[in-house]
C-alpha cells in the first residue's frame, strides 16, 4: 500500500512537471511564431512586454482570461461548452507517452524520463489521440450554428481523416523496421545516426505533410482560411474558450515536432557515443545533455513549421483532397509494401 | 499495482482538472453583460439568414465511407507490422494479397470519380426534337 502511494505522488509530480513544460512550449511556439514572422515579413514583432517582448505570450492568455465569454443564443450551449475541453485535453493527454530523454538511475530505482515513455502501445495511443481531437473542432464547428464555422468543422473533419490514413500508413514503416509501438524501443533503435529518416525517405516526407495537415497548419490551414470563413470552426469563440483553441494549436503543433523528432530523427539520441562526455549510463548529467539534444531538435522543427507557414499559399479545398487521396495514400501503400520487401531480403 | 495505463488514466485526469481550473477561475472574475445583439449569431454584421443546420454536400459523407475502410485495414496492419519480421514471405504474400483486394476499392471509388472534388460538369439536355423552334411551326403550317 505504501509503495502505491509512493508510484502515485511520483506519478502526480511527474505530470504537473509536464504540464507546465507543455504550457511553456505552446508558449514558446507563440512567441516564435510572431517574431518570426515580424522577421520574415520585415516588421519588428513584439517588443514592449518583458525583454525582447518574450512575455507577451502570457499577457495575451491574461488577457483573454478577463474577457467576457459571450455563447450565441442559437448555439448548443453544452458542446459549445465541450468542444474547446476536448481540443486543450487531447492535446495536453497525447504528451503522456513522449520520452523525453532515457532514464535517471537513482538508488537502483530506474526513474523514466516522461509519464509513460514505455507504454506498450505508445504509437496506437497517439493516433487514438488525434483521431479524438477531430471531435473538438467538429463538435465546436457544429455546435455555435453558424454557417461559417460549420463549414470551417466539416472541412477540418474531412481533412483531419484523409490525412490520418497516409500518417497511419507512413507508421507502419517505422514499426516494420524497430518491431514495436512503445516509443522508447524505437528510440533506441535509432542509436548511433541509425536514424529512421534515412532508412525511411519516403515514409518520413508522407508523415511531414500529414502532419501539417493534422495540425491545420498553413499550407493546409482551410478550416479557418481567414478570407472566406472568417475565423472558421472558432467564430463564435471569445474569452478563455477561444485561448484553449489557440493553446491546443500550438501545443499540436510542438507535439508534431516532437513526434518527427523521436521517429525521424533519433529523438534524445546524442549525435556522439555518450562515453565521450565520461558520462554513466543513468546518471543525472547524460539524462540533461539527453534533454538537451531532444530539445533543440523539436525547436528546430517548430521553427520549420514556421517558416513553411509565412512562405507557402494555402492550398485549394479540391488540390487538398487530390493530395491526400491520389498522391499520398497510394505513394505510403507503396512505402508499406517496399520497406517490407527490403526488411525480408536484407534480414 | 499501478500499470502505465494507469499512470496515463492520471494524467489524462490531470490535464481536465487543470483545464477545468482555469475555466472556472476565468468564470469567476470576468464580466458578464449579455445583450441581445452580442448573442446573436455571427454572420459578417447581417441578420442571420435561416440555420446553418441543414444539408450539407454529400460528398463529405462519401469520404468518410472510404476512411473507415481504408482505417479498418490500417487496425489488420498494425499488428501485422510488430510480428512481421518472424513471419517471413508466407506473411508478406499474405498481406500484399490483402492490400491489393483494398487498393481494387481505391480504384473503384477513383474510376467512379467520388474522389473528385470539382463540381461535375453540368450535363445539359438536349430536347431538339421536343421543342418546335418558330420554323418548325411554319413548316408545319405549310404543310
Amino acid at each position: 500500500m505504501n509503495n502505491l502511494i509512493w508510484i502515485l505522488i511520483e506519478a502526480l509530480i511527474k505530470a504537473v512537471v509536464i504540464l507546465n513544460v507543455i504550457l511553456l512550449g505552446a508558449a514558446t511556439s507563440v512567441y516564435l511564431e510572431r517574431k518570426i514572422s515580424a522577421v520574415i515579413q520585415d516588421r519588428i514583432g513584439p517588443n514592449r512586454v518583458g525583454p525582447f517582448g518574450v512575455l507577451q505570450p502570457f499577457a495575451d492568455v491574461f488577457k483573454l482570461f478577463f474577457k467576457e465569454d459571450i455563447v450565441p443564443k442559437a448555439s448548443d450551449k453544452f458542446f459549445h461548452s465541450l468542444a474547446p475541453i476536448i481540443s486543450l485535453g487531447v492535446a495536453v493527454a497525447v504528451y503522456a507517452v513522449i520520452p523525453f530523454a532515457h532514464y535517471v538511475e537513482i538508488g537502483g530505482t530506474k526513474y523514466y524520463i516522461g509519464i509513460a515513455p514505455n507504454l506498450n502501445i505508445g504509437l496506437l495511443f497517439i493516433l487514438a489521440m488525434t483521431s479524438v481531437g477531430v471531435y473538438g473542432i467538429t463538435l465546436a464547428g457544429w455546435s455555435s450554428n453558424n454557417k461559417y464555422s460549420l463549414m470551417g468543422g466539416l472541412r477540418s473533419a474531412a481533412q483531419m481523416i484523409s490525412y490520418e490514413l497516409s500518417m497511419g500508413l507512413s507508421l507502419i514503416g517505422i514499426i516494420l523496421i524497430s518491431g514495436s509501438f512503445s516509443l522508447n524501443d524505437i528510440v533506441i533503435g535509432q542509436a548511433n545516426w541509425k536514424w529512421n529518416v534515412f532508412l525511411q525517405p519516403l515514409g518520413f516526407l508522407i508523415f511531414l505533410v500529414s502532419a501539417f495537415a493534422e495540425t491545420n497548419r498553413a499550407p493546409f490551414d482551410l478550416p479557418e482560411a481567414e478570407p472566406e470563413l472568417v475565423g472558421g470552426y472558432n467564430t463564435e469563440y471569445s474569452g478563455m474558450k477561444f485561448g484553449m483553441f489557440f493553446l491546443a494549436e500550438y501545443a499540436n503543433m510542438a507535439t508534431s515536432s516532437a513526434f518527427i523528432t523521436l521517429l525521424y530523427f533519433g529523438g534524445w539520441q546524442l549525435p556522439f557515443s555518450p562515453d565521450l562526455l565520461g558520462l554513466a549510463e543513468g546518471s543525472i548529467g547524460l539524462a540533461v545533455a539527453q534533454f538537451l539534444v531532444f530539445f533543440i531538435k523539436v525547436v528546430f522543427f517548430i521553427m520549420f513549421f514556421i517558416w513553411v507557414r509565412w512562405s507557402i499559399p494555402r492550398f485549394r479545398y479540391d488540390q487538398l483532397m487530390r493530395l491526400g487521396w491520389k498522391v499520398l495514400l497510394p505513394l505510403s501503400l507503396l512505402n508499406v509494401v517496399l520497406t517490407a520487401a527490403a526488411i525480408l531480403i536484407f534480414k | 499495482m499501478v500499470t502505465e495505463f494507469g499512470i496515463v488514466l492520471l494524467f489524462f485526469i490531470v490535464g481536465i482538472l487543470f483545464v477545468g481550473v482555469s475555466l472556472f477561475a476565468s468564470a469567476l472574475i470576468r464580466p458578464h453583460k449579455p445583450n441581445p445583439e452580442k448573442l446573436s449569431t455571427y454572420e459578417s454584421g447581417e441578420e442571420p439568414i435561416g440555420s446553418p443546420w441543414v444539408q450539407f454536400n454529400a460528398r463529405f459523407y462519401i469520404i468518410a465511407l472510404a476512411f473507415l475502410i481504408f482505417e479498418v485495414e490500417l487496425v489488420f496492419l498494425f499488428p501485422w507490422a510488430v510480428v512481421f519480421r518472424d513471419l517471413g514471405w508466407y506473411s508478406f504474400a499474405a498481406m500484399a494479397i490483402f492490400v491489393v483486394i483494398l487498393l481494387l476499392g481505391l480504384a473503384y471509388d477513383w474510376a467512379k470519380g467520388y474522389l473528385e472534388w470539382d463540381k461535375p460538369k453540368p450535363i445539359i439536355p438536349v430536347l431538339k426534337e421536343l421543342i418546335m423552334t418558330r420554323e418548325d411551326l411554319k413548316n408545319q403550317q405549310k404543310d
